[in-house]
Parts: C-alpha cells; structure tokens; sequence
C-alpha cells in the first residue's frame, strides 16, 4: 500500500516536472486540446442560451377549440360555461362563425374566394388559455375538451414553438457530433504526445522493463501526463469559453441599454465546468493507456 | 537454480542461434559461457532473463519455467535477477547514484532505505566518489562498474553478465572480475558470457563452452 502510494507520488511529480522542462510545448498541447474542447463548450453554451431565450420570448401556447357546423348557439354558450368553469383554463375568447368570415373576408386575396362561398363553412371557436403553458397540462385540456358533445376538433397553437424546438433538436445532434470528433482528436493529440515521448524515452522504458519494471509502473507516469494535459486543457476551454461569454456580455449590455431591457448570455456553469474537466482528464487519460499498450506491446519477449 | 533442456532458439528468418542446449548452473555456483561472438551465449542469457522466448524446450529458472511466464509475470522474475550488459544500458540523463536507485525505486523501497543500500553498493564497486556524476562523464570501465552496482543493488540471488569486460583492458577486466567473484563467495548465483580467457583463467569458474548454437554436453552439468 505504502509502495502503490509512493508509486504514484512519483508519477506525479515526474509528470509535473515533464510538464514544467518543457514549457513551450505544454503550452502548445494545452492549446490545441482548449480549443479542441472550447468549440463544442462554446456551442453547447449558445445553445442553452438560446432555449432559455426562446422559452421567454415564445407566448404561451393556445388551444383553439373548433365546434360541429350544426352546433348552434345554445351549444356555444354551454361548451362557454363549461370552459369558464373548467380549473385548467384561465382565459378564453369566443369567435362566433360570422366573426370568423369577416376575418376571413379582410385577410387579403380571399374576399372573392369567400363571396363564391354560397354559406359559411367555418364553425364557431374558442381560443382558450390553460393555467399552465406546460406541453403535458396542455395535451391533457385538449385531449378532455374534444370528447365533448359538438366539439369537432381542438387544436394545439404551438407550431412555432415545435418548430423551434426542432430547430435547437438539430442543434443538440450537431453539437453531439462535434463533440464525438473532437473527443475522437483529443485522445489522438494525447496519443501522439505520448508516443512521442516514449519514443524519447525509449531507452529509460528498455533498461527499467529489464530490471524489473511492471507494465503499470511504466505506464503510470505517461496516463498522469495524459490526463494532466486533458485536465489543462479542459481549464483552458473554460478559460476561452468565459473569455467569450464575457465579451458577447460587454457588447450586449450596450445593445439592452438602447431596448431598455437587461439582456445577459449565462456562463458555462459550475455543474458543466467540472463534468468537462473530467471529460478532458478522462479522454487525455484514455489516448495515454492506449498509446503505452501500442508501445510496451512490441517490447514484450518474443 | 537454473535448467535449460533442449532449447531451440530460432529467430524469424530462420537463423538457428542455439539447437538442442541442455544445461544446468547449481545455486551459488560460477559458471562461464565461453565460445566465439556468435556461438549463441547472448541468446543463451537472455532466455534465462525472459528477455526471448525459447522456439522449443524448457527454461526453468529458480523453479520457474521462464519460456512460458506470463507477461505480467517477468518483471518478478527479472527482480530476482541482476543484469549486466556490454553496452551498460545506463541512463545517460541522470547521476551515477540515481542510475543504482533505479532497480529500487521499481521495487517501490522507501526513499531513505533506498538510499543506504545505493550508497553501500556504489561503494562496493568503488564509485562513492563519483554518486553525482553523469554516466557520460565516467570511463568505460566506471561505467561498467556502474552497470554492476545497478545490478546488485537489490541484492538478486542471480547475476547474470554478457562480455562485462567486452572492451575493457586488463586491468579494469582483473578489477571486474574481482567484484564478480566477491558476490559469488556471499551466495550470488553469477552466469557470465564472454570470451575472456584470462578472466577464466583467473576466477578458475566452471566453464560451459558453445560452439554455432550447440552446447558441449561434456561441461553442460556440473561436475
């Protein structure tokens, strides 16, 4: 236990000394992994800023309940009770069908349509507002609503957010390729520093292995340095990704002043930071246990 | 301690380095491989280090059949062992006293302890004077000494040595072989390959002799 302990102190502190002798190309790595890692971190944090945006901006979604031709107005004024009375609907609105064609005949370009119509074929509505803008409250009003008697249809008005949201959907998949890619990149920078490394230190990795030197003991100080330099790396693209947030922040605090608003894009937070960090350790680690394997697989006695 | 019967070593290619070698070396015994560059007496010493494979036979060191140890198993055996090559295979970018503590920090020996015994064996091949120096700044024959402190230092029941006076004159090679001697008479088990006869002629060891690959079965057991 206390030889594992000191094994690992020193590999430590050999990873660290590495790191520090050669400061220019430690700086060089922990760059191409930050920026590796910042883009998706940047998209990812774009992202969540324009959902949370959208969220704000999009007005609440309306049902719109459509009733049979034949229901006449008594029907209308009782579906209009039940709905006033209803515990999820907050506010509604009556469109009685004449109203209906009168928009109709003033929406351009259909006036002439609509004075070929021989009768009205639109049916009275009610534009309703639930309590909850919630997806599943307002399935759930919609889906009641349209099994009463006269009802012919209910419609849910959310297209624009749907569509949005299939928007950002695309969005997530294109950050989630970008990540797989550069993820894919991280642990090949890793793989290559390390090779090269051992390559210089051939000759250190040839003498230990002949006295005595297990394949961990070899391998442990390189998967430090790997997940060192992923570690650094991860600090970096945090470092960038603040950077930027910052300064769309500086820029956009002018722009609101103007719209007399307060508009500020969120950070990358604290719970993101740390899961990247581990993220970056974890691949750099990775590139390293597989770079050793590749090597100390054709030192084996054959 | 160590039994090699019927090795056949066979490279890719198909050069035959050692056919049918059957051999035994007794703990605590001196023994000499002696034959031409060639005759197979490297190949012969790395089998018995796990270095190589054998293609055929059995190589069985201190119990244990090397030829098929696990990998996982080899760095044990080598621990067991004391290695010292031709060409030293020191490390060019570290001290003299570092180079020694090498074998002990594998090990995992606490700092302190490490230490003493690097020291006691830097002085037992005389470089305690030299514990700082870098190895490119040493003779031939320090850096051979060097190499023989590493081997020793975890006190290994086994020395085995390829041509350790390869390019050494004679002085340096009497100095050698003294040292070698000295860890045989505290129990060391040491296999030497060379062709050094005046080193034989002074430790008066046992002498296994090689010629292309064959083992002459007349000194092959000890008497």
């Amino acid at each position: 236990m206390k030889a594992w302990l000191l094994h690992h102190a020193r590999a430590g502190s050999t990873t660290l000394r590495k790191l520090v002798r050669a400061p220019l190309s430690t700086l060089f790595n922990v760059v191409v992994v930050g920026i590796a890692l910042a883009l998706p971190a940047g998209l990812y944090v774009g992202l969540a800023n324009v959902q949370k945006a959208v969220r704000t901006l999009s007005p609440e979604p309306q049902l719109t309940v459509f009733l049979t031709l034949d229901a006449g107005k008594a029907d209308a004024s009782l579906i209009d009770t039940r709905l006033k009375e209803h515990p999820l609907v907050s506010r509604m609105r009556y469109v009685p069908r004449e109203r209906a064609l009168e928009d109709m005949k003033r929406a351009s370009g259909m006036a002439g349509i609509v004075e070929a119509l021989d009768r009205n074929p639109l049916p009275d509505a009610f534009v309703v507002d639930a309590s909850d803008p919630a997806p599943d409250v307002m399935e759930r009003l919609r889906t009641e609503v349209a099994t009463w008697p006269k009802v012919a249809h209910v419609q849910l008005d959310a297209e624009w957010a749907q569509r949005l949201d299939a928007v950002l959907k695309v969005g997530r998949i294109a950050l989630l390729l970008l990540a797989t890619v550069l993820a894919f990149s991280l642990v090949a920078i890793t793989f290559n520093t390390i090779r090269l490394q051992m390559l210089t230190q051939r000759e250190e990795i040839e003498v230990t292995t002949l006295i005595g030197a297990t394949d961990g003991f070899i391998r442990r100080p390189f998967l430090y340095y790997g997940a060192v330099l992923g570690l650094l790396g991860g600090l970096a693209a945090c470092g960038l990704v603040w950077s930027a947030t910052t300064v769309v922040n500086a820029a956009l605090i002018d722009l609101s002043y103007l719209y007399g608003a307060r508009w500020e894009v969120a950070q990358l937070s604290w719970r993101d930071s740390a899961s990247l960090l581990g993220f970056a350790a974890g691949l750099g680690w990775l590139g390293a246990w597989m770079s050793v394997a590749r090597h100390l697989a054709h030192v084996r006695p054959r | 301690m160590i039994a090699l019967s019927n090795v056949t070593k066979r490279y890719p290619g198909g050069h035959e380095a050692l056919r049918n070698a059957t051999l035994t070396v007794e703990r605590g015994e001196m023994v000499f491989l002696m034959g031409h560059s060639g005759a197979g007496k490297s190949t012969l010493l790395k089998l018995m280090a796990a270095i190589e494979r054998p293609t055929s036979g059995k190589v069985v060191v201190n119990g244990e059949n090397v030829g098929s140890l696990r990998a996982r198993a080899i760095p044990y055996l080598r621990r067991n062992l004391g290695l010292v090559f031709q060409d030293h295979k020191l490390l060019f970018d570290r001290s003299a006293f570092d180079n020694v503590m090498l074998p002990l920090n594998i090990q995992g020996y606490d700092r302190r302890d490490a230490a003493r015994r690097a020291r006691a064996a830097l002085d037992k091949v005389g470089l305690l004077g030299h514990e700082k120096a870098l190895p490119i700044t040493l003779s031939g024959g320090e850096q051979q000494r060097l190499c023989i402190a590493r081997a020793v230092v975890h006190r290994p029941a086994v020395l085995l040595a390829d041509e350790p006076t390869g390019n050494l004159d004679t002085a340096y090679a009497a100095e050698i072989g003294e040292l070698f001697r000295s860890f045989n008479q505290v129990g060391a088990t040491v296999v030497i390959a060379t062709h050094d006869l005046q080193l034989a002629e002074r430790l008066m060891p046992r002498l296994i002799t090689i010629a292309s690959g064959r083992v002459d079965t007349r000194t092959a057991e000890a008497a």
